[in-house]
């Protein structure tokens, strides 16, 4: 039954723009003050909560990691107990994978996916608003915990039987196992959003070919969420069944296995570094054609190359358990997969120098970041090739070489692009510009200290070096390249707070932007900067992969949404076939009680199994309320 | 610029079924996600009992009578769930209504089914790695069969309420419907998995 057409409605044909931008922003807009902050649903707002709660956490690890290098700066030194030093390793890893890494990418992707396909919001933003909340519950409550003295101690892969009932003393695994749950699950929820984002609401005429490589990238970081997080939620579950409820997976005396723990754990652990790195390409196929001021050179190679890597991600895992004895077959096959996945980043490389040749490069602060990304990035990849190998693997598993290789990984191939694209969409996050010379400062003292930090950790790896010691003796030759080390890393933190500065004093005195002060070729600057509620009063038609640049003097819209509520137009998966005009929900304070009650029950959950029992009617009444027709100009159909 | 409308779809539906809309792919991608976490189980239940001397470790096989009471029960709703998913489809209120509330019945009675399946499992979750398995398995699938009867519940009566003649409400039910198919398919290798395995 598709609804009659009433030609009394309130459209957006009419020719008064200015009246329909105002229409449309009061519509979408959210109220002000603490109502507004609780039940907003707006992508960009809880996008932009999510990047600035990741990067809070970032400064904690951050911290966390200042002290662990203040201690191993020199020989024998008492900064810190081995048993705070346990937390601190452990706390600055899990934070930064779980609390900041894939959290900032999806924050990023929840505030630019649906700019960049040309629509008002994602899909389900209730489940948006929720997803944010239990992901900021998830990591206070890992903090408040280390605060009282409960910090997790087992690294962040949370090795059993270290983080079994036997050895993991008080809570403090016990709260690291429930922060999976409470990230993965906001995880989850973003990746199902995003998905359906991309499929359904993509602009009129943005064919498959048609998405930006950053959707893309997002899209595929989704699909390997979707895939892989499951993993983790199942074994962190385990995990805490056997020590709260005493039973047996992990337990060898009672049948269980600790290497079930190894694979369950690397069967989302290998991916996750892919679900970090992958938007991180995204972001740099997206800026490099404004910068070199040419489209992408192999586009649809570095799409594919994308998919690639997700689908190989899910087949590497075991090269995180060489060293424990695995049949040999088994090793061979995983070491030429790992190997292999070179491949598909190795062409997303190569299309990027092509695009860089054939192109007329600008060296503004985001190209400086993308050419550290390149360098730093390669680094990373060459000692990652070296430890697929088993021999050499074995050789320096569990020493510093593997900690130097995974921050060049990690830090190279995602925060550096993540940097640079901090400079890039400024601008469009607040309609200011960044400073430029402090930019260029920032990005020099970054690139320098984060290779005197790390750099040097590959030849005390090969010198033996193992991680995680709080100390080591005066005897070993070892506390030169630490002190270098930590001389390298107080630069780099520093090279954060420059950052921090000029984001404070460009947010009050920058350059204002404009829409596009780039001369960027995706939607996300045809939208003001920063953008209206509605994000485009108009919905665009999508003629080109690079819209901007193709349609310079008459920009095509579709017309025929309704004006006098919250709409979307719902297009087909491939060819972006207008289908539906869709509501899109109003605010909602549901969204906050839910992740109130889900938090209090996983935290409940901790000290008594009751508390699932206790906490299932508070969610399902907050759900009911959620879900539960209002009868808005939105319910229609 | 100037903006030119070049193309109006104002005569468009504002909803639909299926694949058209947000809602299907939502679910489908929560039941690509909770499929996994299934598949990932039963591959930890396979894991451990390849590497065990016997399987069960020091019980007998689970009764299987409750667990198969769960499946016949889950099979004969699947006609009604189709039906109601037709009714849903051609937005037939009162059909729509007593399927619902015959879903209703069909989703309680394999609960209580599961009770006793609980209680003929013949092992507790804390006596080794092999019940805490068997628990964990049949934990995870009562929980979707929980949340789905839930969902149905509320959804029943809503669809008793001023809000029911809607079209979105009518796309509501065939969600539901679609991911009742879902709870039915995964309880079939989840039963293999508890029952036959052990006895091959």
């Amino acid at each position: 039954m598709s609804a009659p057409r009433d030609a009394a409605l309130l459209r957006d044909t009419s020719p008064d723009l200015d009246d329909l931008r105002a229409r449309l922003t009061a519509i979408w807009d959210t109220p002000r003050g603490l109502w507004g902050f609780l039940t907003t649903v707006d992508h960009k707002k809880i996008g932009i909560r999510y990047i600035v709660t990741a990067f809070f956490f970032l400064s904690l690890a951050g911290l966390a990691a200042m002290v662990m290098r203040t201690q191993l700066a020199g020989p024998n030194r008492h900064v810190v107990t081995p048993d705070l030093y346990d937390e601190l390793f452990t706390m600055h890893g899990t934070t930064m994978m779980f609390l900041f890494a894939v959290p900032v990418m999806e924050g990023i992707g929840i505030y630019f996916v649906p700019l960049m396909i040309g629509t008002r919001n994602v899909a389900f933003p209730r489940l948006n608003a929720f997803s944010y909340w239990v992901y900021l519950f998830g990591g206070l409550m890992l903090w408040v915990a280390f605060l009282f003295n409960q910090g997790a101690d087992a690294g962040w892969f949370s090795y059993v039987p270290l983080a079994g009932p036997l050895y993991g003393i008080g809570k403090r695994s016990d709260f690291w196992a429930q922060m999976i749950t409470y990230t993965e699950l906001s995880a989850l929820a973003v990746a199902v959003e995003i998905i359906t984002t991309v499929f359904k609401m993509r602009a009129p005429g943005m064919t498959l070919d048609r998405i930006p490589i950053f959707v893309w990238s997002i899209l595929v970081m989704a699909f390997m969420i979707l895939f892989a997080m499951p993993a983790v939620m199942v074994s962190s579950t385990m995990l805490i069944l056997d020590r709260l409820e005493a039973t047996h997976f992990f337990d060898v005396s009672a049948g269980g296995d600790v290497l079930l723990w190894q694979h369950l754990f690397w069967f989302f652990g290998h991916p996750e570094v892919y679900i970090i790195f992958v938007p991180g390409t995204g972001m740099v196929s997206t800026m490099l054609p404004v910068f070199v001021r040419r489209p992408t050179f192999g586009h649809l190679a570095i799409v594919v190359s994308l998919m690639a890597t997700g689908f190989m991600s899910f087949g590497l895992w075991v090269h995180h358990m060489f060293v424990t004895g695995l049949p040999r077959l088994g090793e061979s096959f995983f070491t030429a997969s790992s190997m292999s996945i070179a491949v598909p980043t190795g062409v997303q490389f190569f299309c990027w120098l092509a695009t860089i040749w054939g192109g007329k490069p600008r060296f503004d602060t985001p190209f400086l970041f993308i050419l550290g990304f390149i360098v730093v990035f390669v680094i990373g990849g060459l000692s990652g090739v070296m430890v697929a190998s088993v021999p050499l693997d074995t050789q320096v598993h569990d020493t510093y070489f593997v900690v130097a290789h995974l921050h060049y990984v990690l830090i190279g191939g995602a925060v550096f692009p993540l940097l640079g694209a901090i400079y890039y969409w400024f601008p469009k996050f607040t309609g200011r510009l960044l400073d430029e010379t402090l930019g260029k400062v920032h990005f020099w003292l970054a690139l320098i200290s984060f290779n005197l930090a790390f750099f040097p950790m590959h030849i005390l790896g090969l010198e033996g070096m193992p991680r995680r010691v709080y100390t080591y003796p005066s005897d070993l030759p070892w506390a030169d390249l630490n002190l270098l080390s930590t001389i390298g890393a107080l630069l780099f933190a520093a090279s954060f707070l420059l950052l921090f500065v000029n984001i404070a004093v460009s947010l009050r005195s920058g350059a204002l932007s404009g829409d596009n002060p780039w001369d960027a070729p995706t939607l996300e600057w045809a939208a003001a900067s920063p953008p209206l509620p509605q994000n485009f009063t108009r919905i665009p038609l999508v003629t080109s992969r690079e819209p901007l640049w193709a349609e310079r003097r008459d920009w095509p819209v579709v017309g025929g949404l309704r004006a006098d509520r919250r709409e979307s137009v719902i297009t087909r998966v491939t060819d972006a076939v207008p289908q539906m005009l869709d509501s899109s929900p109003q605010i909602s304070i549901w969204p906050f009680i839910a992740a109130i009650a889900s938090s209090l029950t996983l935290l409940g959950s901790i000290f008594t199994g009751w508390a699932v029992i206790g906490g299932m009617l508070p969610i399902a009444v907050a759900l009911i309320f959620w879900f539960w027709p209002k009868g808005t100009k939105e319910d229609e159909s | 610029m100037n903006e030119k409308i070049s193309l109006d779809i104002s005569h468009l539906p504002n909803h639909g079924f299926g694949p058209r809309t947000l809602t299907w792919w939502g679910t489908l991608a929560f039941m690509s996600l909770e499929g996994t976490g299934f598949v990932l189980a039963i591959g930890s239940y396979l894991f451990l009992m390849v590497l065990a001397p016997r399987w069960p470790l020091s019980s007998l096989p689970p009764d299987p009578v409750a667990g198969a009471v769960v499946m016949l029960l889950l099979l004969a709703s699947v006609p009604l769930n189709k039906l109601l998913n037709r009714w849903a489809h051609a937005e037939d209120l009162p059909r729509v209504q007593y399927g619902l509330i015959g879903m209703c019945i069909f989703g309680i009675l394999p609960l209580i089914a599961r009770g006793f399946e609980f209680g003929s499992l013949r092992v507790r979750w804390d006596t080794d790695a092999y019940g805490s398995l068997v628990w964990f398995l049949l934990g995870l699938h009562t929980a979707h069969l929980l949340t789905d009867v839930a969902d149905t519940v509320v959804l029943t009566a809503l669809m008793f309420t001023r809000h029911a003649r809607n079209g979105r409400r009518f796309n509501d039910v065939a969600d539901n419907a679609f991911y009742w198919d879902f709870v039915v398919l995964t309880w079939l290798p989840i039963f293999f998995t508890l029952y036959i395995v052990p006895r091959l």
